[in-house]
């Protein structure tokens, strides 16, 4: 006995919605969906009529999905957006190069303008070259420090407003899940954000997924037949991520609200007050926004170009190099009487050692 | 004996573990042991054992699909469908996505 949708009563019902647990047919389907979005977009005033919005493609399934559907509601509800998909090109060959052709056919499919940015024009190097100078441990750090910085750049070429990213509510549930392993708790509270402002010149940023369920971003993509990538990094997948993963699908299954439920935990954390917090300034070499005097791409690239990858990386390297960089802000935090680690010795100790904190906003 | 006739379907990335075929069309048993019908939890530990190339774990956990993975039977949500009770029919398309590749 087929089961009927639970909204219109009419057709048979194709999905049960991990947020309502509600049976719904396909076109009711698209209708929540979109409208969810919408509301989102709405209620979070994200954008401006007649902002310039860079959506960052990568060709999967998120950003797919993003794109066909910020096209459609732009054309629906009049946002009077000039929508613009713009791609990192890593310089991963058998990886990014198959992807960005997915994005290329999105190009033609949503008559969207395109634009690429790759690190090798940014930065000199590809991440080919990278891993073939630092190893497979820690290339992942030197990729997700120069993506964020390459967007950026990437919408100042297209003098974008505002950047949208695919990252969706198990994206965000995952890093309030790492950001509380890690004890990272600047990132625990900035990391549900929708938005990020724009200040420092850095150009706004949102994710109107942010309450999105993946399954339904797939099922989407399925249903609508949508064009996407959907091949793992061929340079070692984030190991940390992969666990937080593991461990959130594990508890999806048991109760799919368990991701709306970490998202909102997330949100409501609170920093208890007088604890300090990393002061965000600029990058004295690149402009680049930065709670040290030098960015971490900054430093990053100075590894990578004085032969020294570690740098940035493993604390014994940074002593080492110390005497040619500025030396890093004064850590007030040592003062301060606190039963635990304080915020900034807790992310100083953090971006020390591993660099990883740095991929996950 | 009765058999069926299926259509499985790969995507998402899951087609990687299927020698990079999406679409496979195989005949199983309409009853597997003890006489009862074939039904997705038959399936799935007969696409490990005959169809599967790539690791086990990254199909299957606890006898079931690893979490992550949308089954569709006949484009309807598993989840509307009994799950693994289902009991396969002759010409039914079933199919496994991934969720857990990029982004």
């Amino acid at each position: 006995m087929p089961k009927q949708c639970e909204l219109c009563g009419a057709a048979k019902a194709a999905l049960r919605r991990p947020k309502t647990l509600q049976s719904i047919c396909k076109a009711c389907f698209y209708t929540v969906f979109e409208t969810e979005i919408h509301h989102t977009i709405v209620q979070n005033q994200l954008f401006q009529p007649g902002d310039r919005v860079a959506i960052g493609a990568s060709g999967g399934k998120d950003s797919t999905v993003l794109a066909y559907v910020l096209k459609t509601l732009n054309d629906r509800y009049k946002y009077g957006l000039n929508l613009f998909l713009l791609s990192v090109d890593e310089g991963i060959t058998g990886y990014r190069d198959d992807s960005l052709e997915t994005v290329k056919r999105n190009e033609q499919q949503y008559e969207l303008p395109l634009r690429i940015v790759s690190y090798q024009d940014l930065y000199g190097w590809t991440m080919d070259a990278i891993v073939k100078e630092v190893g497979r441990k820690n290339n992942c750090t030197f990729c997700g420090v120069f993506r964020r910085q390459a967007l950026d750049r990437g919408a100042m070429l297209l003098k974008a407003d505002h950047i949208v990213t695919g990252h969706n509510a198990d994206d965000i549930a995952e890093t309030v899940l790492m950001n509380i392993l890690r004890g990272d708790v600047a990132r625990l509270q900035r990391c549900t954000s929708i938005v990020t402002p724009g200040e420092d010149g850095c150009i706004p940023r949102s994710k109107p997924f942010k309450y999105t369920y993946e399954k339904e971003i797939v099922m989407y993509a399925y249903f609508k037949q949508l064009d996407y990538f959907s091949t793992e990094c061929i340079y070692s997948p984030n190991a940390y991520r992969g666990y937080a993963r593991a461990f959130l699908k594990d508890l999806e299954a048991i109760r799919p609200s368990a991701i709306i439920d970490i998202i909102h935990a997330g949100e409501s954390f609170e920093i208890r007050q007088g604890v300090k917090m990393p002061v965000q300034g600029t990058c004295q070499r690149c402009g680049y926004v930065s709670s040290n005097q030098l960015c971490k791409a900054c430093v990053l690239l100075e590894g990578l170009n004085r032969g020294l990858p570690q740098l940035g990386i493993s604390r014994s390297a940074l002593a080492k190099a110390r005497p040619h960089l500025p030396s890093s802000a004064p850590d007030a935090s040592k003062s301060e009487m606190a039963p635990a680690a304080t915020t900034s010795d807790v992310r100083q100790k953090d971006t020390v050692r591993t660099g990883i904190s740095t991929l996950d906003w | 004996m009765a058999s069926l006739a299926l259509t499985l379907e790969f995507g998402g990335g899951m087609e990687l573990l299927f020698g990079n075929v999406k679409t496979h069309k195989v005949t199983l048993p309409a009853h597997l042991a003890n006489d009862r019908p074939t039904n997705i939890k038959a399936l799935i530990g007969w696409i490990r054992d005959n169809l599967l190339q790539g690791k086990p774990e990254l199909f299957i956990s606890d006898g079931t699909v690893r979490p992550g993975i949308l089954v569709l039977i006949n484009d309807t949500d598993w989840e509307l469908e009994g799950e693994l009770d289902y009991e396969l029919k002759d010409r039914d398309t079933i199919v496994f996505i991934s969720t857990l590749h990029g982004g």
